[in-house]
């Protein structure tokens, strides 16, 4: 079921009323200490043509056998995807080139492991999976001379098979995607699933985790126009600049009186545009068949309810506990930085240890970014500092200058860094002779704040903020300074 | 049988019991090597030294007390599609000449530790494609029967060395009848496994669905156990049956009485009518021996040669797009990676397999795909329901191994449907998935040798090796 039309609000983003289709193709190197079909390691940054074997260079005679922790891995994904386990082929996707050993890559292909499944981004906007299917990687070349880095023009190509044969899923979202917003939420949420189920490392950056765009426009409500893929996107941000540029450039073509060619484009990131790959008639002709190397993937209903069983709870249901117990909305960027971060069940237990969970949840997104899902910082020291700040015992700014201290220290008694820093809160009518003070020593500043200058009230609040030297509130300040400004 | 050499099992029990040693009878066969090879052309290599050095170690465990194998001592020859560690491999093809593989095949294993020794490799119709072993890079093979004859193919040399005694026992593959056809043509026995019973790990795959690893002997009873030896489950090989090896040393005296024997109804054109009359006698022995024969038919056999010539060359064009000069083998330098790749292929593959690159390419490509490679994969379906069908009337079905007994060298090179049509009764099974084995069963024209095909259903290895040995009794 597609979410087509749940997603206008984004469609004044492109000129005349026209609206992108969006699907991602996204590649992940699973998380397995071996390859999909041999036992070399699958690891990255080894010294190149060092984990390899028979069956990773494809040699004669050479047979794959499945890896059974890649299936597990791909599996766990699907489920936490909302996928059907189904029975499953693989196939030869036959191709000639250099860094690909066998001149064929084993993938799925009318028969996936996973399929229909989907994602919910904020605004229950629900995407469509197509499918995540297993497949191997293939080696990697690095083109020497010449100046484009790519093959033509170089003076020669060295190829490295150590990432042949890891294993891959490539997850096809169906063209539910209807803005550049949604499709940088859909890859990021993917990736929190991937971590939260331990599949992959999904380091875009180590390309353990690749993205493919297609994109088309339309006209609301039109047959879906013809798609450009888009290749070479390594970021989040990319994908958003990719899709931005890619649906523009259509829009254009289309407007000028063009049409548009079904091609891989390339991204170029540094020129901020896309660039013609191939063209559909280009194309290879992967003459697939059946893998006949290998047999039907039929795994038992009990091991996929012992995977199901074993999954830990995932992002959107972390964030939704994380949002009921803090109070915060569970779209808001607080919510989805913290369990991000794996913080939300350290976030919960400082409420457990009686803290203040909403102030809690603020201090660990400000000050806890290094630290991870373990802090070091005692979940009941925070709770006291939350307890000393809601009791106003000291100012919000004492209570972040205690915090860093805590962290910078990997712990340690706020009531103590409190005492030994002389940090009190100052009562309202000390707070108010201050306010006093600094009105009658900024007289241009008071007229002007008064006249409704709202960036003057900043000089009034240094001056009390110095003379107090940083004990008074902030908050009451405003509010005093704003009362005095309504008499 | 050819009663002029030594058996396996002979061999192995005079071996083990000291009354003969392994160096002994390893020199008779390098003697006999080197008084014919130069004439036969049975090997691509002969690995002298290494089997010296294995027969020696033989002797000396046995000297010593120690256990060894049930091929201790039996020289065997490999197909040279086969991969020995350090030891070229060819596949017959200049492409891949001087390529030593890093591994050995698990087939090659299991000898090793039976304790057999390798006299050498064995030539090949090129990647295993023809049915004559005139499509070899390196020289066609001579029957040792008559040498102005092929020895059939693609396994020629492997049935050539058993034949002309360079080795007491040979493994060949047989993809669409590349063991049992040479095995009918040098009068010898050779057996094609049911798919999955011996591994593929290591095999120089041609068509991968249709692959299979048997043995060529002089008896029943020494294929039997070097099928003991070379079968059962290999894990490296995910086609490989779960299944133990079934023991068929142990079943061959059993008889045929009572065994319900499956003539072919509609049997095809084209055979020789010496070949048909061998056929009638071998009816006419197992009857004697307590059998029935029933009449059953195979409306798709007609079929089975054209889907098989979509299937494996379709197999054969992806399993064969690895050797681009890339890795390892042939090089042919240019200037660019796309035109080394043509170059490489060009000069590297010969005229028979560059045909069925280019069918198998067809066959798979978009918008023929369901036409050719589509309806193939409907046609093995249909036989396998037409044997499925026979099998419920009989438990083993005979026909001719070959139409014809061995034909002249360059007979049918110009024409390559003429050479398919050798194995017209043999591709069923290999598209079935099931097992066969050809048995020598007297002589036909020119006094050559005349094979009778035993098939069984997959896994009725025990059944077909009884209905063999009696067919051998009778012989």
């Amino acid at each position: 079921m597609s979410n087509a039309s749940s997603a206008p609000q984004h469609r004044a983003d492109l000129p005349n009323g026209w609206e992108m289709v969006v699907g991602l193709e996204v590649h992940v190197e699973l998380d397995t200490k071996t390859k999909l079909f041999s036992a070399s390691p699958n690891r990255f940054g080894d010294e190149p043509n060092t984990n390899i074997d028979t069956v990773t260079l494809g040699l004669p005679g050479a047979l794959p056998v499945l890896n059974k922790h890649a299936v597990e891995l791909a599996i766990r994904l699907g489920l936490a995807l909302n996928c059907t386990v189904q029975p499953s082929t693989f196939h030869r996707k036959n191709y000639f080139y250099q860094d690909m050993p066998k001149a064929y890559q084993i993938s799925q292909y009318d028969q996936p492991i996973n399929v229909d499944g989907f994602m919910m981004l904020p605004g229950d906007v629900r995407i469509g999976i197509e499918r995540a299917h297993l497949e191997e990687d293939t080696g990697k070349s690095t083109h020497i001379g010449g100046t484009s880095g790519r093959i033509h023009g170089s003076d020669y190509s060295l190829v490295d098979f150590n990432r042949a044969g890891v294993p891959l899923v490539e997850i096809v979202s169906r063209p539910d995607i209807r803005n550049s917003d949604q499709a940088r939420q859909y890859v990021a949420e993917l990736r929190s699933i991937l971590l939260a189920v331990g599949a992959s490392d999904a380091k875009m950056e180590e390309g353990s985790m690749r993205c493919d765009v297609n994109v088309s426009v339309r006209k609301p409500g039109a047959p879906f126009g013809t798609r450009c893929e888009i290749k070479n996107v390594n970021s989040i941000r990319a994908v958003g600049k990719a899709i931005d540029y890619e649906a523009r450039r259509q829009i254009d073509v289309l407007e000028s009186g063009g049409i548009i060619r079904q091609e891989t484009r390339h991204w170029d990131d540094g020129e901020g545009r896309t660039h013609t790959l191939r063209t559909k008639e280009d194309a290879d002709d992967y003459r697939y068949f059946l893998e006949p190397d290998l047999v039907l993937l039929d795994p038992d209903q009990e091991w996929i309810e012992s995977i199901r069983a074993s999954l830990p709870m995932l992002p959107a249901a972390r964030r939704a506990q994380l949002a009921l117990l803090t109070g915060a909305n569970k779209e808001s960027e607080s919510v989805y930085v913290i369990v991000e971060r794996g913080q939300d069940d350290y976030v919960s237990a400082v409420a457990q240890a009686g803290g203040d969970a909403a102030r809690a949840l603020v201090y660990v997104q400000q000050a806890f970014a290094e630290e991870g899902s373990s802090p070091r910082v005692a979940p009941k020291d925070i709770a006291t500092l939350t307890q000393m700040e809601r009791d106003a015992k000291i100012t919000a700014t004492q209570a972040k200058t205690i915090l860093s201290e805590m962290v910078a220290n990997g712990g340690g008694d706020p009531v103590a860094i409190a005492a030994a820093k002389g940090f009190e809160a100052l009562d309202t009518s000390a707070v108010e002779a201050m306010v006093d003070a600094a009105i009658a020593q900024q007289a241009d500043a008071w007229a002007k704040y008064c006249a409704g200058e709202e960036k003057a009230m900043g000089a009034l609040v240094g001056a009390i903020m110095k003379a107090s030297q940083g004990k008074a509130d902030g908050k009451v300040v405003t509010a005093i300074l704003q009362a005095r400004r309504a008499k | 049988m050819t009663k002029q050499f030594a058996t396996v099992v002979d061999i192995a029990k005079d071996i083990a019991s000291g009354k003969t040693s392994a160096v002994d009878v390893l020199e008779q066969h390098l003697s006999r090597i080197a008084e014919r090879e130069g004439e036969i052309n049975a090997f691509n290599l002969v690995t002298t030294e290494q089997a010296r050095a294995t027969a020696q170690q033989v002797d000396a465990d046995i000297k010593a007390g120690k256990p060894v194998g049930a091929l201790a001592g039996v020289p065997v020859a490999l197909k040279d599609n086969m991969c020995t560690r350090g030891i070229e491999t060819t596949c017959s093809s200049k492409i891949l000449e001087g390529w030593k593989p890093p591994y050995d095949a698990t087939v090659v294993t299991r000898l090793q530790q039976a304790g057999a020794v390798m006299v050498g490799k064995t030539n090949l119709d090129e990647f295993a494609m023809g049915s004559s072993t005139e499509n070899s890079a390196f020289g066609p093979t001579k029957n040792p029967l008559d040498t102005s004859r092929v020895p059939g193919g693609s396994s020629g040399g492997s049935a050539a060395a058993v034949a002309a005694g360079f080795a007491a026992a040979s493994l060949g593959s047989d993809t669409g009848g590349s063991i049992r056809q040479p095995a009918s043509l040098c009068g010898l026995v050779g057996v094609k496994p049911t798919y999955g019973l011996v591994s593929r790990q290591g095999i120089v795959a041609f068509a991968s669905s249709l692959d299979q690893v048997g043995p060529f002997t002089h008896t029943v009873a020494d294929a039997a156990l070097m099928m003991e030896v070379i079968g059962g489950h290999d894990p490296l090989d995910s086609t490989s049956l779960p299944q133990p090896m079934p023991s068929l040393t142990s079943v061959l005296g059993q008889g045929v009485k009572g065994m319900r024997i499956g003539r072919l109804a509609d049997m095809p054109d084209g055979c020789e009518p010496e070949v048909l009359a061998r056929m009638d006698a071998a009816y006419v022995a197992l009857q004697a021996a307590g059998a029935t024969i029933v009449d059953i038919s195979l409306p798709s056999l007609s079929y089975c040669l054209t889907a098989y010539y979509l299937v494996a060359p379709a197999e054969a064009s992806s399993n064969l797009a690895r050797y681009d000069g890339v890795r390892y083998g042939m090089r042919v330098e240019t200037g660019d990676l796309h035109s080394m790749y043509g170059a490489t292929r060009a000069a590297g593959f010969g005229a028979e397999v560059k045909r069925r690159i280019m069918l198998g390419t067809y066959a798979l490509s978009a918008g023929y795909f369901d036409a050719y490679y589509g309806k193939a994969l409907k046609v093995r379906r249909l036989i396998a329901n037409n044997f499925a069908a026979a099998y419920e009337k009989c438990d083993v079905i005979l026909t001719p191994t070959s139409p014809t007994v061995a034909f002249p060298l360059g007979d049918k090179t110009s024409d390559p449907l003429t050479m398919y049509l050798c194995d017209i009764f043999t591709i069923p099974t290999n598209l079935a998935g099931h097992a066969a084995m050809s048995v020598p069963f007297g002589t036909g024209a020119h006094n050559l040798p005349v094979g009778v095909q035993v098939l069984a259903p997959a896994l009725g290895e025990q059944t077909m090796f009884r209905v063999a040995a009696e067919l051998e009794r009778a012989s």
